[in-house]
């Protein structure tokens, strides 16, 4: 087990290499720069600019500056459009917010939807059953940026109950919604999985054992049949994060929570090439850390995985 | 009064096909350390039977009737008085034992539940008892192998870990459903007469549910064979193996390949067994029955004694049955094996003894017959 986690790091490093230079190139196809508005510059000034963040150089000259700045010292540069913070500074600002309500969404997400899918497996074809499918379909076909507005509606104008958007550390009252608007499909993707694969366990034959050997329904479901009937969950999680981070675009934008989010959104308007390196660096690394983390899980799960 | 006792038991299952009626009005009884054979066809009733003891049956079959075990009514009992009497009183051994097991769990944790939640042991305490007892199953070395997960054991070591999980609180009746049908025949010899040695040691009654008559006539006292549902014929091994007095007894013997006819042809029952959904008003049998007359297709045959300890259901005449032949269809031996599905052949010289008591016409395991019936 150890040396696959090390095996699996040892692949990490090239892929995100390989990230690093992908996206680094496609940003620099894209018509347009940093400095490139409305009303445009004087091209001395413009010259002068570019001159600055290197800007002027070849292209693979200025790859390797940044991928040397990124590998020896950390630094993934100033951001172009706020010249006084550097990337560090941007995302150390905006990612702890997204990270915590992403976080708690996620935990959400996973507690409710299994618990949720199991109870209406385990009461096949009742109204509970049909509760929890109602539920699910109807949260799945809400987009969050739907479901934002009617939950600012429902309880900022009308109930009056919560802040309708910013964010503090002190006050979890501004996280609800966000946690909601951005939790609640995945809960009913999630439900909708453990619904089918609990039932297809519960009729299996190793369930039937457990029930002849005279176990209460309640330990037949948590010992023998849980750990199967979440293996597809488990396989769901890792996409699924790392599209609850991305997906807080919508909710940095709608709540004004300052998230990662909506530095991610701006810097590609402004062609801010560091920010946005800077974040994509970051999801793609969360999203190879998820897949590790998933396989990890599933080892942990299923004996007949061995690494 | 029998360990168990079983009245006008019915199993029917809501199907969107509509009501299957796999269970029709069986009667039956166990004695305290007897082995009785249930024989029949796949889709002949005999597991559901065996689920409805077990209070098993699939969500959308309801059985009614009486099941009583040593004086308790359990058909259809709560859960509650269901789950004191599975594993303590009653175990099941299943057919598949690729699949029966936990596959995430440990073989001794899955064992180990069994006496910590009829016996109360202590986990440490239970662990050791379900060692000793897969050394009984003989697993060799039992305390390393316990601690691995089902897929590391053979399908063969599987099904003896599924029986030395049955018998870990030493039940008053062991159902063995189809034990040996999924594993090689080599592996089923083994299997039978471990079940055998485990039945003379710890004393329990067994029903023994098989397709197989081979296996019945190496280790059932009594049989009863059952067709669409229904006991056909009922009496101890040798008279049935001796004397079938039912056409479709006589059909299930005549199947079984003989190594005394030297040839290529296998026999079979032409025809295939009745649609549950919609059982015919007379005998089930009767479409694919030799000796079928009018009477056949219009009246159900009830089950009436005919001599000491048998039974039987059919309208025609038992002398008639006995003499007449069986006009089964010989086919070639690949055809005849789909024909019959399920049916395990491997190589009839394996299957083989001399002197047998009950006729010649034994496919299974020989070699594991007690000594009495050699």
């Amino acid at each position: 087990m150890f040396g696959f986690i090390l095996r699996r790091i040892g692949v990490a490093i090239p892929t995100l290499l390989l990230l690093i230079v992908a996206s680094f190139l496609l940003m620099h196809m894209a018509p347009g720069g940093p400095f490139t508005q409305e009303r445009a510059l004087p091209p001395q000034v413009l010259a002068n600019i570019n001159a600055k963040y290197g800007l002027d150089q070849p292209v693979l000259v200025q790859l390797w500056n940044y991928l040397s700045g990124v590998i020896f010292h950390f630094d993934f540069g100033p951001s172009f459009e706020y010249p006084d913070r550097t990337v560090n500074q941007v995302i150390a600002a905006g990612f702890p917010v997204t990270l915590t309500y992403g976080l708690i969404s996620f935990l959400f997400a996973v507690l409710v939807g299994c618990a949720l899918g199991t109870a209406a497996a385990i009461r096949h074809n009742s109204w509970l059953d049909y509760l929890a499918v109602g539920i699910s379909i109807g949260a799945q076909v809400l987009p969050n940026f739907v479901m934002a507005p009617i939950l600012v509606l429902l309880f900022t104008f009308t109930l009056g109950w919560l802040p309708g958007g910013g964010w503090s550390w002190s006050d979890p009252s501004f996280w609800i919604m966000p946690v909601i608007a951005l939790s609640t499909s995945y809960m009913a993707s999630i439900a909708r999985i453990t619904r089918a694969s609990m039932l297809e366990v519960l009729s299996s034959n190793h369930i039937r054992t457990a029930r002849a050997k005279g176990l209460p329904e309640r330990k037949v479901i948590l010992r023998h049949a849980l750990k199967p009937a979440l293996l597809p969950v488990i396989s769901y999680l890792g996409p699924a994060f790392v599209s609850m981070i991305t997906g807080s675009v919508v909710i940095d934008m709608y709540f004004s929570t300052g998230g990662i989010g909506k530095s991610f959104v701006d810097s590609a308007l402004n062609r801010d090439y560091a920010v946005m390196m800077g974040v994509t660096i970051l999801i793609g690394a969360l999203t190879i850390l998820f897949s590790l983390v998933v396989d990890i899980l599933y080892a942990w799960i299923d004996p007949k995985i061995r690494y | 009064m029998a360990l168990l006792d079983i009245n006008n038991l019915n199993v029917t299952f809501n199907t969107n096909d509509g009501q299957v009626h796999a269970v029709n009005g069986i009667d039956l009884s166990l004695e305290r350390g007897e082995t009785l054979g249930i024989v029949g066809e796949s889709g002949s009733g005999k597991s559901q039977l065996a689920f409805s003891i077990m209070g098993l049956l699939a969500k959308n079959g309801r059985a009614d009737g009486s099941i009583s075990f040593d004086g308790q009514e359990i058909l259809n009992a709560p859960l509650k008085t269901l789950n004191r009497i599975r594993a303590e009183h009653i175990a099941m051994i299943f057919q598949d034992p690729m699949t029966s097991l936990n596959p995430y769990m440990r073989v001794s944790d899955q064992m180990a539940e069994v006496l910590m939640l009829h016996h109360g042991l202590s986990k440490s305490a239970a662990v050791a008892e379900s060692v000793r007892m897969l050394d009984a199953v003989r697993i060799p070395d039992a305390k390393g192998r316990a601690r691995l997960y089902p897929h590391e054991f053979s399908g063969g070591m599987r099904q003896r870990v599924m029986i030395a999980m049955a018998l870990l609180c030493k039940p008053d009746v062991l159902i063995a459903d189809e034990p040996t049908t999924a594993l090689d025949v080599t592996v089923q010899a083994q299997i039978m007469k471990l079940l055998a040695d485990l039945q003379a040691e710890f004393g329990m009654a067994m029903m023994l549910i098989t397709h197989d008559l081979g296996v019945v006539a190496g280790s059932c006292e009594r049989v009863v064979v059952m067709y669409g549902g229904r006991v056909r014929e009922e009496g101890g091994t040798d008279a049935i193996f001796v004397d079938p007095t039912h056409p479709y007894t006589k059909g299930l013997l005549a199947a079984i390949p003989r190594v005394d006819q030297k040839g290529d042809k296998l026999s079979a029952i032409p025809g295939s067994p009745p649609n549950m959904s919609n059982p015919p008003p007379g005998c089930a049998f009767e479409p694919r029955c030799d000796f079928a007359f009018d009477l056949c297709s219009l009246k159900r045959p009830a089950l009436t004694p005919f001599a000491s300890g048998r039974t039987r259901a059919c309208h025609a005449e038992i002398d008639v049955v006995r003499a007449g032949p069986t006009h089964h269809t010989d086919l070639p031996m690949e055809a005849a094996a789909d024909e019959m599905g399920q049916m395990d052949i491997g190589d009839p010289d394996e299957h083989i003894t001399e002197g047998l008591t009950v006729g010649p016409a034994t496919a299974g395991t020989p070699q594991e017959l007690p000594d009495d019936k050699r």
